[in-house]
């Protein structure tokens, strides 16, 4: 492993971006089950509520409320094509680092497993701040991350742990596509990274990008934060 | 990339973002595509209060598309007259229907009168009416941003970063 000085843009273009791009259509046949922290979250927006999926993925959060209109993107375009499906939503490619977005307008925004592939703390912390700063005031966040804790899952990562991992994803041998070319080499294994979140450490991320943590917790394997823009320290003169 | 989500957007840049030059982003070289979509009457109208229609008809202009009003229009033109109003004659009523069904959201909804051929037009500008091939340019540093197979991508060169 790296250490953190050497990571940063380039290598999550490696080891996160490139990994996506590849594995998007079998990844997306992957995920369909929502977690139930960010369907409740979702589900009780008022009608009319207008927001932003940042790292959509395939967009799998997009069906859940049609009464509210979310801008989704995601950093892989196959992703994002995949993701732009859903009506009546939208999808775009953008980077979490620099959305095209208008500042202090949205009355939410969803970060699901997103921020944990960036890899060091200030560029998850920006992260963060990117997507705060596009909420209205009052308007909120929730963000979603991999926990080191997760002694139940099979991975058998838990508290003291390394924090900066490699998770492979591996893909089964070829279907149909491509058959000529892929037939007899089984399957193939990408390598992403993961910045496992210890207990605490999203609330500290929140608030060092300028946000104040509404509610947190934690939902099988994953720690999540509901945060709010902090309020602009108002001049008492 | 349907019209409602350029209201949404601006310059990815940072010393874009906050200038009022950067919005609405100008599309050149738009091939347009209608794509069909359900109408959905009551999300036309709780997103309308969100919709910057001096930008929207700015849009409509460069696309070469019907002139918008001035104004946006207001809610009760959205709508034509409840059919329970007893000033209109029975003949003329029109079947709301149940569109929107399972918004579960308070009173007074699903008391609408049937769509105005007003909320008809928005949903097609809004959200038909696609560009599915073209750019779109920041009017603050001039940075065009491609759009492909209805995909509008805003990642930037690393020199623009
Ligand atoms: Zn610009």
């Amino acid at each position: 492993m790296p250490e953190s000085d050497s990571r940063g843009e380039a290598y999550e273009a490696e080891h996160v971006h490139a990994v996506y791009e590849q594995i998007a259509a079998h990844f997306s046949s992957t995920r369909y089950k929502p977690w139930p922290i960010v369907s409740s979250f979702l589900s009780t927006l008022p009608a009319g509520s207008i927001g932003l999926d940042v790292g959509c993925g395939n967009g799998k959060y997009l069906a859940l409320n049609p009464s509210i209109y979310t801008l989704a993107s995601d950093r892989s375009t196959n992703l994002a094509k995949i993701a732009a499906s859903h009506q009546p939503h939208s999808a775009i490619v953008a980077d979490n680092l620099a959305l095209p977005h208008p500042l202090k307008t949205f009355d939410f925004a969803i970060s699901i497993a997103v921020v944990h592939h960036l890899s060091t703390v200030e560029r998850r912390r920006e992260a963060v701040g990117e997507i705060l700063a596009m909420l209205r005031e009052g308007g909120r966040a929730l963000v979603y991350v991999w926990a080191l804790e997760q002694k139940g899952s099979r991975r058998g990562w838990d508290k003291g742990g390394e924090q900066d991992v490699m998770v492979p994803w591996v893909m089964k041998g070829p279907k149909q596509e491509k058959p000529a070319k892929r037939r007899g080499k089984g399957e193939r294994t990408f390598q992403r990274y993961y910045h496992l979140y210890r207990k605490g450490e999203l609330e500290e991320d929140v608030v060092a990008a300028g946000g104040t943590v509404v509610e947190s917790g934690y939902e099988k394997d994953n720690w999540w934060a509901i945060a709010t823009p902090r309020e602009a320290e108002v001049s008492t003169a | 990339m349907k019209l409602l989500t350029l209201n949404f957007l601006t310059c990815a840049r940072k010393a874009c973002k906050s200038t009022t030059l950067a919005f609405p982003l100008r599309p050149k070289d738009a091939e347009l595509e209608i794509v069909e979509a359900d109408l959905e009457p009551l999300f036309i109208r709780n997103i309308l209060p969100r919709v910057e229609w001096e930008a929207l008809r700015t849009l409509c202009q460069d696309l070469g598309l019907p002139q918008l009003p001035p104004a946006a229009p207001e809610p009760a033109a959205l709508f034509a007259p409840n059919p329970s109003d007893p000033s209109i004659p029975s003949d003329k009523l029109v079947r709301p229907g149940k569109e929107g069904e399972g918004e579960g959201e308070g009173e007074g909804e699903g008391e609408e009168g049937a769509p105005t051929q007003t909320l008809k037009d928005l949903h097609h500008v809004l959200l038909e009416t696609t560009i599915r091939e073209g750019k779109l340019v920041c009017g603050n540093c001039g940075h065009a941003y491609a759009v492909k197979e209805g995909i509008a991508n805003f990642l930037l060169p690393s020199h623009l970063v």
